[in-house]
């Protein structure tokens, strides 16, 4: 019977209908946040966890403004300050703080699969904040959240993502996202930064950004890394702006006007002009709205799904 | 259990009984200048749109309209689970000094009612607080009453009430549903 089931690891495997249900409650949601006082007693006694393995600041916040939103008593845990430093495992972090009677964790980890991992052998509710490199999968839906609003619908659409998209869990929880609910998808970086597999995962690729600016109706431009610039991946971030940076000028040259997105924390000049990223069809300010109603959603739409009925609904979903 | 459905109010009749309401909504207020009619979501916000079509027809002026969706304040998340429904809610200014009348179709155990009164209560502190529902069936599980009452019914054991209205259901009466009669 529930939507979900107990955990959100990725939008890979999830159907329209499901992403459709969790962008509908979503909608109204937005509208708590308007309120004198911001707050909706659902998740009243309810304990959930930010487990952050990763520096994040804009995930974190949204979740833990979701979660108080909805009135959840929320605990944050960075891996810097606990026992993970001392060489604790992640199951045992895990257990431990289970042992202590939670209801959910949001998890962030650097190694791709950890979210699943974990959620195989915990009680709790597992969000996944991003994994590795494998997806975000509330950064996806708060995208496709934001596309929406602006689109209506999302069939026969065209986005680009642009950028650094090998390391990029935002991209594939959008390439993921987009498809299930009907666009084309295309993704656009230099060839160093794509995954070899790109082409079985049925997008486009552009090569120039030009040709992408060209072809779409709305960038999601992807932050680069600067990290990547040292392991080689890039010549230098100047070159990266010359050739693949989102700027107004290219963006006069498009045949139509292109709704820009970019998931933070930007580098201006880099990836991005500034011009374009405060210009009037950027839409990133409204992604960070939009975050926390997905969030909010998300835990919503998960409370009360426990283990044992989950795999049951597993079961009678497939 | 599976007697004929009964329909308890047609067109006309629905129409009649939401006169009537809007006419004792306004005895007792001495009028529309402090009413705010906010109507439970779906189907106490077609009835409260009624119910001012009638206020204007009397009294020459709107009143003040609002939806409240009660989704996130129910009881019953950890037993029946989320819904995957939430609807939108507005209201359409302050509450402070207002007299707001809970508008809902069908008024049953009061659970409904409870979370609608905790979710005004987040919004501001009106002057009073008043209920008018269409149909009254009883069943009350809560200490809850409605001021104003479109058409009270006894509903046999597992029996059910069902409002419909032109703008969801293309229809516009309310039936009773199973149950022996």
């Amino acid at each position: 019977m529930s939507l979900l089931g107990k955990d959100l690891i990725g939008l890979a495997g999830l159907s329209r209908e499901q992403i459709t249900t969790i962008l509908d409650v979503a909608e109204p949601l937005r509208e708590i946040s308007e309120r004198t006082i911001k707050k909706v007693p659902t998740l009243r006694g309810m304990t959930v966890v930010n487990l952050f393995f990763e520096p994040s600041t804009r995930t974190r916040i949204s979740f833990e403004f979701a979660e108080k939103r909805m009135s959840a008593d929320t605990v944050n845990v960075a891996a810097s300050a606990s026992s993970i430093s001392k060489g604790e495992t992640l199951v045992d972090t895990a257990r431990n703080l289970e042992a202590m009677r939670i209801d959910m964790v949001v998890v962030r980890h650097g190694s791709s699969g950890a979210a699943r991992f974990l959620a195989e052998r915990i009680k709790s509710n597992v969000i996944n904040a991003g994994d590795g490199t494998h997806e975000h999968p509330t950064q996806g839906l708060l995208d496709l959240l934001t596309l929406r609003q602006r689109f209506g619908s999302l069939e026969g659409r065209r986005v680009c993502i642009v950028g650094d998209v090998l390391h990029s869990r935002v991209a594939r929880s959008n390439i993921w996202g987009l498809k299930a609910l009907g666009a084309d998808v295309a993704v656009c970086g230099p060839r160093s930064l794509l995954p070899n597999a790109i082409d079985e995962m049925g997008v486009t690729v552009f090569n120039r950004v030009e040709a992408a600016i060209e072809w779409a109706e709305a960038l999601n431009v992807l932050r680069l890394q600067l990290e990547r610039m040292q392991a080689g991946y890039i010549p230098s971030l100047r070159e990266y702006n010359r050739v693949f940076g989102v700027t107004s000028a290219r963006l006069k040259a498009a045949p139509r006007e292109l709704l820009i997105l970019h998931p933070g924390p930007m580098n201006r000049g880099v990836e991005i002009d500034s011009d374009v990223a405060d210009g009037p069809h950027s839409v990133i300010l409204d992604q960070v709205t939009n975050g926390v109603a997905i969030r909010m959603a998300v835990l919503y739409l998960l409370a009360g799904n426990k283990a044992a009925l989950a795999d049951v609904a597993k079961g009678g979903a497939a | 259990m599976s007697a004929a459905p009964v329909v308890l109010l047609n067109a006309r009749a629905v129409a009649r009984t939401i006169s009537r309401m809007a006419d004792e909504i306004l005895e007792r207020n001495d009028g529309h200048e402090r009413l705010m009619l906010v109507g439970i979501q779906r189907r106490g916000v077609q009835i409260a749109e009624r119910l001012a079509d009638v206020i204007k027809e009397r009294e020459g002026a709107d009143v003040p309209r609002g939806a409240l969706d009660i989704t996130l304040y129910r009881d019953d998340l950890q037993t029946v689970g989320p819904r995957p429904v939430v609807g939108q809610t507005h209201l359409p200014g302050a509450l402070e000094g207002k007299v707001v009348v809970i508008v809902d179709d069908v008024l049953f155990t009061g659970r409904t009612i409870r979370a609608a009164l905790d979710e005004l209560a987040d919004f501001g502190r009106p002057a009073r607080i008043m209920l008018a529902v269409l149909i009254d069936r009883g069943g009350r599980e809560l200490p809850i009453h409605a001021d104003v009452i479109g058409q009270k019914v006894t509903v046999p054991p597992g029996g059910r009430v069902d409002v419909f209205v032109p703008s969801l259901d293309h229809r516009d009466e309310v039936v009773m549903v199973g149950g022996a009669t």
